[in-house]
């Protein structure tokens, strides 16, 4: 039986526990609810980006001297995986999961005999799989999502992975990250990005969009202009990953707080009430000891 | 036929700009053309310089610069898709200036040719956009 000063120290450490906690989630809230509306403010520049890039495709004639972005080296042996985590955690499940997919991910592609090579955006995915896949890991970004999602870095990593893919470093790269579907939700999806997977464009989807003139004119020419478009579809992709991923890391990390808080209220509870027992107790135990004592008188 | 058109800027990060237009000039990469409504069809890459609303009377209402990107016109909309795009009249000079240092910087370290091309287009890209201050301030004089 602890005693009644223990309890004391107890309830009031939990207590401040509790407070951070939810201190915590007010914070995850608030940058969920700004997560939120910078992930629907970009979703006009993906959608006219998709629009422009499934009119080109629609109406490219040859794939055989399409870019290499988009047709690839021609083979696929050499993998990239770009795993989005988050610099910080006490997130729940967040970037457990993403690690989980990630392993299983690895491992199958090793098993198929492919080279797997690993690019890694947060801290906390490179200490989850540092163990395992060590040598893999070619680069860790940290702090990219520090103040949300925003443009810049992307554009960096964006050129580095199209230097890399030029030069040969790989044939096939693919995001793994967290998608935004509700606060208690996140989705861990996987996302090919080059070659880019030109039958997942919605080919139909700009000819309803496109005016009754018909196809659109083509400036200088079309080959130039997917050439251009290509890159920036990628830093498109990559930004849009970058957007779910910050919006679930909130979104996760408010649910997970919100529970620790919820745990702290419960474990005080219990706390206060064996408290109050063992004072109870006492007191009874002082009074029986006074009563007796006065009756033997 | 209507008299306006739609246009809009839109960045990665939000829609920049919406709204009805008589006039837009814009810098693609083949040459500027001008987008009435009406306008047939068309896809454009931009190249860096400066995109003018203007109204029927040419008078230029505002100007935003672009690096880049790609440009969407049908008769009734004109969508511009930039990575960055600059209200000129905010622009500063020093910055500009000293982004053109940078990219030149920056090209004569290059060593491969795909981080050359990017410098190259990078010094272009700056030097644009001095020039589009340039371009403004001496119409800003003019027109005092």
């Amino acid at each position: 039986m602890p005693s009644l000063k223990d309890l004391r120290v107890r309830i009031t450490s939990v207590k401040s526990t509790q407070k951070i906690t939810s201190a915590m989630k007010m914070v995850a809230a608030a940058k969920l609810k700004r997560a939120q509306v910078a992930a629907e403010q970009g979703r006009p520049y993906a959608e006219s980006m998709e629009r422009m890039l499934g009119g080109l495709l629609a109406g490219l004639p040859s794939p055989e001297n399409a870019p290499k972005l988009l047709a690839g080296h021609g083979s696929e042996q050499k993998h990239l995986l770009v795993i989005v985590t988050s610099d910080r955690g006490l997130a729940g499940g967040f970037n457990a999961n993403i690690a989980r997919e990630a392993r299983r991910k690895i491992a199958a592609l090793q098993r198929e005999g492919k080279e797997v090579k690993l690019l890694l955006i947060g801290r906390k995915g490179r200490d989850a799989l540092r163990r395992d896949y060590g040598r893999l890991i070619m680069d860790t970004l940290e702090n990219v999502t520090r103040n949300g999602a925003e443009f810049d870095p992307v554009r960096e990593l964006s050129r580095k992975l199209q230097t890399m893919f030029d030069d040969g470093e790989f044939d096939v790269c693919t995001l793994l990250f967290n998608t935004f579907k509700s606060a208690i939700s996140q989705v861990v999806t996987s996302k090919q990005v080059i070659p880019l997977p030109a039958e997942e464009i919605a080919v139909g989807e700009m000819a309803a969009a496109a005016p009754q003139g018909g196809v659109y004119e083509m400036e200088p020419d079309d080959e130039a202009l997917l050439n251009d478009l290509l890159p920036a579809n990628l830093s498109m992709q990559l930004f849009r990953a970058l957007l779910e991923s910050y919006a679930s890391e909130q979104g996760a990390r408010m649910t997970a707080m919100d529970n620790a808080t919820r745990n702290a209220g419960d474990m005080i509870a219990r706390l206060t009430l064996v408290y109050n027992r063992s004072r109870q107790a006492a007191i009874t135990k002082e009074l029986i000891e006074i009563i007796s004592g006065a009756e033997a008188v | 036929m209507a008299d306006t058109f739609a246009f809009e800027i839109v960045t990665p990060a939000k829609p920049l700009l919406a709204q009805e237009a008589e006039l837009v000039i814009i810098p693609g990469a083949a040459g500027d053309f001008g987008v009435l409504p009406g306008h047939a069809p068309l896809l454009s890459t931009l190249r860096p310089g400066t995109i003018q609303i203007r109204d029927k009377t040419l008078k230029i209402l505002e100007q935003y610069f672009v690096e880049g990107g790609f440009a969407e016109v049908t008769p009734e909309r004109c969508t511009i898709l930039a990575e960055e795009a600059l209200r000129v009249a905010e622009l500063s000079r020093d910055d500009a200036e000293a982004r053109v240092k940078r990219a030149h910087d920056a090209l004569m370290l290059s060593k491969n040719l795909g981080v050359r091309t990017q410098a190259e287009r990078d010094v272009r890209a700056a030097e644009a956009m001095v020039a589009a201050i340039d371009a403004y301030e001496s119409g800003v004089l003019r027109s005092h």
